[in-house]
């Protein structure tokens, strides 16, 4: 069975809540069938509303969203058959963890022995087996959190919505339930859309990410070429750490672009730049940029450490470099001694491939 | 760590819990000295009170005072014939006494309220008693009045001899203990307290019903709207709560009254003939509505403060979920507005059944309330210890109520805010 591309699908949705902000501008997203979809983005920039609109609470203003091919914005939420795990759980407080679980079950008026059945199964893949005659109340965050998700699961819905669902919790706790969500998609193969303003969290767990600003999609892809090949300098700036330069180029050729900066030049790779005398900012991750290289590299600098900061298994180090003082470099934590000392000159070196010249800040 | 239960040490080796208490002292100390006035207060202007009350509403020592060698004679009087010579003498006795402070009035109106038609007699003896001469007054004061002859006159005034008695709230429920000592109903036509206290709970009744039935939307918009529309609306609701309890109720007779703006309203889209307007007050109708619309914020208010607690997300998981808006509400909103539901009744439920000012202003003859009684014979009737008994009967039921509620919701799940 081939799996469906287009199982979720926005098509050129708009939405405004006032009529004269687009909170969600021209969105267009498929979401294949099975597949783990962030929707990450700072607060504000539209992905929250996107979730409603999927889930049935917000209507969108102009454009259509499909489940299966079936357009779906006139089909009222409790018909849409979408699991939805909410930020604070929402778990019902007058009903016990099986009630809460049996809930989506009983209005869909499955017999005693069938709701039994599934709420057993549903709470053991939570692990939490002997916790269904618990209030909500007598749980911890972390449990209440299972059960949400359990009963998200537990009426098979083709999709399941997560809105920032682990954000109250701690960072430990965190970090497992995300293992666990992520292993849990896997072992159902259930369509999963997740928000999350926490890059980390959607790094774990996505196959692909969306990069929400502004009401944009600014890039949708798997976690790695967003790190790696981010295609703008929002999302470089947002995912991960990097170093920018700002500058204009003065020379593009063979995949490879010169950039003129107030002090010096660097060489770089040309993305969203097009032309000679274009604005530009050029972003280099901390990690690719090293110190005395042993290769020859394509760009070799000298920079003045300003700040050593110890992170334990690597070392901050920020330079001043081509006349940005906050030139941040990641040294791991080795015995190889390279002379990190306050005040030092050392000599930085990067490959222009790495330096990505995208459009200016 | 010893598996040692009983007693724990500190490191000082004083058991621990002894020195929880001396740390704890000083704090309970201080607390205790903080609602000291506040316990002052309550038992000065609540419990005093309560206590009077209940003294005063089984209080019979007035006659037993008036009398004092007559009830010494009864002693020995079985009830069955005519009291011996020494009872007569000692009645003689202790009645010219009150005739002579003037103070007979008030032994003529206890035992008229014993045996009607008792007054009369008495009256005559005070007239006729300046002529007796010494000895034998069982004779001289039967030639008075045939009545002394009557054997269950004097039952009447052997029957006020304890200076106790249950008979005030035995007429509270519309009974007495008749002349043999016997528990049984007044006659149809006097029977009016029952029909009170039960108007009384039936308009409680209504008057919490409608009050839930128009607050629980109000408090649903008020707890649901977005802050400036809320604030607004939250305005309205306690603005008529800000208003004097009698302006408002005022207003309402000028609104309900035949020539009032509502009838006027009527008449004018034709509902109503103009020669046929209907009485919306001095009955029923108008006790309802003008007890509503003045209790409706004790309603709105418990509501609103659980319905503000009640996440949003909780009925978008419902539909989420499966439930369609109405199941929703029902199985997940509803259950969870209980508390306030609880409040908000137990509160109007118990101001309603003490309701005075607006049943006695708009409330006619059909629809006053027991308060209005006890109000009658605090102001004039005088009969201060029936009051009291009909207002203790009135706590009493109160009680009983929070104890039924008690028992099925649970005092534990009000919540007022």
């Amino acid at each position: 069975m081939s799996k469906k591309t287009d199982f979720v699908k926005f098509d050129k949705v708009d939405k405004s809540y006032d009529g004269k902000v687009l909170v969600v501008k021209d969105l267009n997203l498929d979401i294949e069938e099975g597949e783990f979809v962030t929707m990450l983005g700072p607060s504000g920039s539209g992905k929250t509303t996107c979730l409603m609109m999927l889930a049935g609470f917000e209507t969108p203003t102009n454009g259509e969203i499909f489940l299966d091919n079936n357009p779906i914005s006139n089909i009222p939420p409790h018909k849409r058959g979408i699991g939805m795990v909410f930020q604070n759980y929402a778990l019902f407080p007058h009903m016990t963890v099986f009630e809460n679980l049996a809930f989506p079950l009983k209005v869909r008026k499955m017999s005693q022995e069938d709701i039994e059945k599934k709420v057993d199964k549903a709470l053991a893949m939570v692990s939490l087996g002997g916790f269904a005659n618990r209030m909500p109340g007598q749980l911890s965050g972390g449990q209440q959190q299972r059960v949400a998700v359990a009963r998200a699961l537990v009426f098979d819905p083709a999709v399941v919505l997560m809105d920032e669902p682990l954000g109250a919790l701690d960072k430990n706790l965190r970090e497992s339930m995300q293992y666990e969500i992520k292993h849990i998609h896997e072992s159902i193969g259930v369509t999963v859309v997740y928000v999350t303003h926490d890059q980390g969290e959607a790094l774990t767990m996505s196959n692909r990410i969306a990069v929400f600003n502004d009401g944009k999609v600014q890039q949708l892809s798997s976690p790695d070429k967003l790190y790696e090949e981010p295609v703008n300098s929002f999302v470089a700036e947002f995912i991960g750490e990097n170093n920018t330069f700002g500058g204009e180029v003065s020379e593009i050729s063979n995949g490879t672009c010169k950039v003129k900066l107030e002090k010096g030049e660097i060489i770089a790779n040309p993305i969203s730049v097009k032309s000679v005398g274009e604005k530009t900012t050029v972003s280099i991750r901390p990690e690719r940029a090293l110190i005395n290289p042993k290769d020859k590299m394509d760009n070799n600098q000298k920079g003045k450490i300003e700040e050593v900061i110890y992170h334990g298994d690597h070392t901050r180090v920020r330079l001043n470099l081509l006349g940005n003082s906050e030139f941040i470099l990641k040294v791991p934590n080795s015995s190889q001694n390279l002379d990190i000392k306050l005040g030092n000159e050392i000599n930085i070196g990067w490959n222009s491939h790495d330096a990505r010249a995208l459009d200016p800040k | 760590m010893s598996s040692e239960t009983g007693k724990i040490l500190t490191t000082d080796g004083i058991p621990l819990e002894e020195s929880l208490k001396q740390a704890e002292k000083k704090n309970k100390i201080k607390a205790f000295l903080l609602v000291a006035p506040l316990l002052l207060f309550l038992i000065i202007t609540y419990m005093i009170p309560i206590g009077d009350m209940f003294s005063r509403s089984i209080d019979d020592k007035m006659v037993t005072n008036m009398l004092p060698k007559t009830y010494k004679a009864m002693e020995n009087w079985d009830g069955k014939e005519l009291p011996s010579e020494e009872v007569f003498e000692a009645f003689y006795l202790d009645y010219k006494i009150l005739v002579k402070n003037k103070t007979a009035g008030k032994l003529q109106t206890q035992l008229n309220y014993e045996k009607n038609g008792f007054k009369s007699v008495l009256k005559k003896l005070a007239r006729k008693q300046k002529k007796f001469e010494e000895g034998n007054y069982k004779e001289q004061i039967m030639k008075v009045h045939k009545r002394w002859r009557n054997v269950e006159y004097w039952r009447a005034i052997k029957r006020r001899a304890p200076s106790y008695t249950y008979s005030k709230y035995l007429k509270g429920i519309d009974m007495y203990s008749n002349e043999d000592g016997k528990i049984v109903q007044v006659s149809e036509d006097r029977r009016i307290h029952r029909i009170l206290w039960i108007r009384t709970v039936e308009v409680a009744f209504f008057v919490t019903l409608f009050c839930f039935l128009m607050a629980y939307p109000i408090a649903h918009l008020l707890a649901t709207l977005p802050m400036k529309y809320s604030n607004l609306l939250m305005i309205c609701v306690l603005l008529p709560f800000w208003t004097s309890l009698l302006v408002r109720t005022a207003s309402w007779m000028i609104l309900l009254q035949q020539q009032g703006i509502v009838n006027d309203f009527f008449v004018w889209t034709g509902l109503v003939a103009d020669d046929n307007r209907p009485e919306m007050m001095y009955n029923k109708t108008g006790t309802y509505v003008a007890m509503t619309q003045i209790l409706l914020p004790f309603m709105v208010l418990p509501l609103y403060s659980v319905m503000k607690t009640i996440s949003p997300s909780l009925m978008r998981a419902g539909k989420s979920l499966g439930a369609t808006p109405a199941t929703a509400f029902f199985k997940v909103y509803f259950p969870l507005t209980i508390p306030g539901i609880g409040a908000g009744c137990l509160l109007v439920f118990i101001l309603a059944i003490g309701y005075y000012i607006t049943p006695a202003l708009v409330g006619g003859a059909s629809g006053t309330l027991i308060s209005n009684q006890i109000a009658y014979h605090m102001k004039s009737t005088l009969d201060w210890s029936f009051a009291s008994a009909m207002g203790l009967m009135l706590l009493l039921g109160v009680l009983a109520i929070y104890w039924i509620y008690n028992k099925l919701v649970g005092v534990d799940n009000i919540k007022l805010g």
